[in-house]
């Protein structure tokens, strides 16, 4: 196929990836939109597959069939909750991918006479740098929220020094590479420490702050396959990698913004790391409260003699699959004629949006679900605030405590209603670590153990009620 | 077209797209931001298309073989598991859409 007919015939797979897109804007056609752009990815592997011509067709296959197969059936197994470690896997094994077909490249060209241009080698170097730190980033990100390993954040002394000289030391290498020092092993080293930078860079990030490092990889890998394209002479590439690139870099300011911290605080801040100071403001709140603990009983009865009752889901709500038994007992509350709705944060949970999926899940009406500016005016005239599995979103620290890691950060302001019932497993610090005084409030009671456990405690007794 | 042509040509379509993904992006609202993130996943998945021109120039060596193999097989999992994955998160939106009136008489009050 020549390359003009080629060309002309990636136009299809790029207007229905923007199509796709575009009907993401509504959850009515969005299905009908994903499945335009799957399609539109055949197209793309057809047009390919004749483009390039038969050789080592069985070797594609076979790729073809492990790969994908892989992906199915991980894509189908997952459950809901699971969701954030799967979109991490998938999008580091793209960015892997991508830096793999610049190891390729490279030596296609290598031993001379086959030289490059200089922009050829400079998208190699830099598409070698971002796709290996996509990666490894993506794998420790799937490894955090798989609890492979502790979602604290791991800090050591020197470690954005550390960080910042080995990416300059990579830049370096990629400069010389592109520069035509012509030597397959700076590009190992590239990739090589490329991939070491994206574990270090992650490693330190807490596990509250997910959600922002996984908009921020796919970006990566958005970029990383934009960049590939130019290696590759193929259009198709280059927009669909920077049309990512665009989506990741958007998501990854919204969330920032919506936790009220610069993308730099975020990822180099070391997140939850608790400073002395906040450790002993929160040390000195402790001693002053109790906590008080409830039974079940006692809290259906709050609920069912409540005129309004506002949910706040969390990640343990994830972790406990309680979303659909959230919804049982909110049907149930409404049956008795209390109000019902949900308060979602925008990063409750470990990516954005995470919390609307679950629910969405548990069939619960869009009408319910209010976000966070709705929500908080509505707190003043709420009886009962449930937070089920949600901790530093509803942290009144991010308001008054000057030293604490989340200072600045907007909250759900859950105090402001009459009473506060908080479903968690124990007294431990969340996931990110940090103290939480709204346990120690007056209004506050405490209902130990699993939230899914819990709530169905509370459905049973709100049905004797 | 000389090389330079195609680079400059190429660049043009690359600043396109950033501005075109901002705009269309800037549309999807919150509710979709987990299908949104899971979407364009998939859509990166495109480097698969990569991948296979890489594979089939493998005649050039073992090297560049096994690594387009590699490459393949990666690239792939993401295509396939991007779509399978949004798809299934979607097909619950879609789901709650038709429950939605059965709904509407028991939530009048939570609703508006």
């Amino acid at each position: 196929m020549s390359t003009n007919l080629s060309d002309l015939l990636y136009l299809i797979p790029i207007v229905t990836f923007i199509l796709a897109l575009r009907f993401l804007s509504s959850p009515a056609h969005a299905r009908r939109g994903n499945q335009i752009g799957a399609a539109g990815m055949l197209v793309a592997i057809a047009v390919t597959w004749v483009k390039a011509g038969g050789a080592s067709w069985w070797a594609v296959v076979i790729a073809m069939v492990i790969g994908g197969g892989f992906g199915a059936v991980a894509a189908r197994k997952v459950r809901m909750t699971a969701m954030p470690q799967m979109v991490a896997l998938f999008n580091g094994v793209g960015g892997g991918a991508a830096a793999l077909i610049a190891l390729a490249e490279l030596h296609r060209f290598l031993p001379p006479p086959g030289r490059p241009h200089i922009d050829v080698l400079t998208a190699i170097a830099l598409s070698g740098l971002i796709g290996a730190i996509s990666f490894a980033g993506s794998m420790v990100a799937f490894a955090k929220l798989q609890e492979l390993i502790g979602g604290r954040p791991i800090t050591y002394p020197g470690q954005n020094v550390g960080n910042v000289v080995l990416l300059a030391g990579l830049v370096a290498f990629a400069v010389a590479l592109a520069a035509g020092v012509q030597d397959q092993w700076l590009l190992w080293i590239v990739v090589g420490g490329g991939a070491l930078f994206g574990v270090l860079f992650v490693l330190p990030i807490g596990g509250a702050d997910m959600p922002v490092v996984i908009s921020l990889l796919n970006a990566f890998t958005g970029l990383a396959v934009a960049i590939g394209g130019f290696e590759l002479e193929n259009n198709v590439l280059i927009v669909a990698g920077m049309l990512v690139g665009a989506s990741g870099t958007l998501l990854t300011l919204l969330m920032s913004k919506a936790m009220n911290r610069s993308v730099a605080n975020l990822l180099f801040g070391a997140f939850g790391q608790v400073s002395a100071e906040a450790a002993a403001i929160a040390a000195g709140g402790q001693g002053g409260g109790t906590v008080r603990s409830a039974s079940a009983e006692d809290v259906a009865v709050m609920l069912a003699y409540a005129h309004k009752v506002v949910f706040v889901p969390g990640y343990g709500l994830a972790v406990a699959q309680a979303q659909h038994d959230v919804r049982q007992l909110a049907d149930l509350l409404e049956a008795k004629g209390v109000e019902v709705s949900y308060a979602i944060h925008p990063v409750a949970g470990r990516m954005p949006g995470h919390m609307n999926v679950l629910l969405a899940e548990a069939n619960v009406p869009y009408p319910q679900l209010k976000e966070m500016d709705e929500a908080n005016p509505e707190f003043s005239r709420t009886d009962v605030a449930v937070v089920v599995g949600a901790n530093d979103v509803v942290n009144p620290d991010a308001r008054s405590n000057q030293g604490s890691p989340i200072y600045g950060m907007p909250i759900l302001n859950v105090d402001d209603s009459q009473a506060v019932v908080v479903l968690k497993r124990s007294m431990n610090p969340g996931f990110a670590g940090i103290e939480n005084p709204l346990f120690y409030n007056p209004k506050t009671v405490m209902l130990f153990g699993d939230a899914k456990e819990s709530i169905d405690k509370l459905i049973a007794d709100v049905k004797t009620l | 077209m000389s090389h330079n042509m195609l680079l400059v040509f190429e660049l043009t379509i690359l600043v396109l797209a950033i501005f075109l993904g901002f705009e269309v992006i800037s549309k999807v609202p919150t509710l979709l931001h987990t299908p949104l993130m899971s979407g364009t996943n998939a859509i990166h998945g495109i480097v698969v298309a990569g991948a296979m021109i890489v594979l089939a120039s493998g005649h050039k060596g073992p090297f560049v073989w096994v690594i387009g193999f590699l490459a393949v097989v990666l690239g792939s999992a993401n295509v396939v598991g991007g779509f399978v994955v949004t798809d299934r998160m979607l097909e619950m939106f879609k789901k709650r859409e038709a429950a939605k009136p059965v709904d509407a008489s028991q939530d009048g009050k939570g609703g508006s």
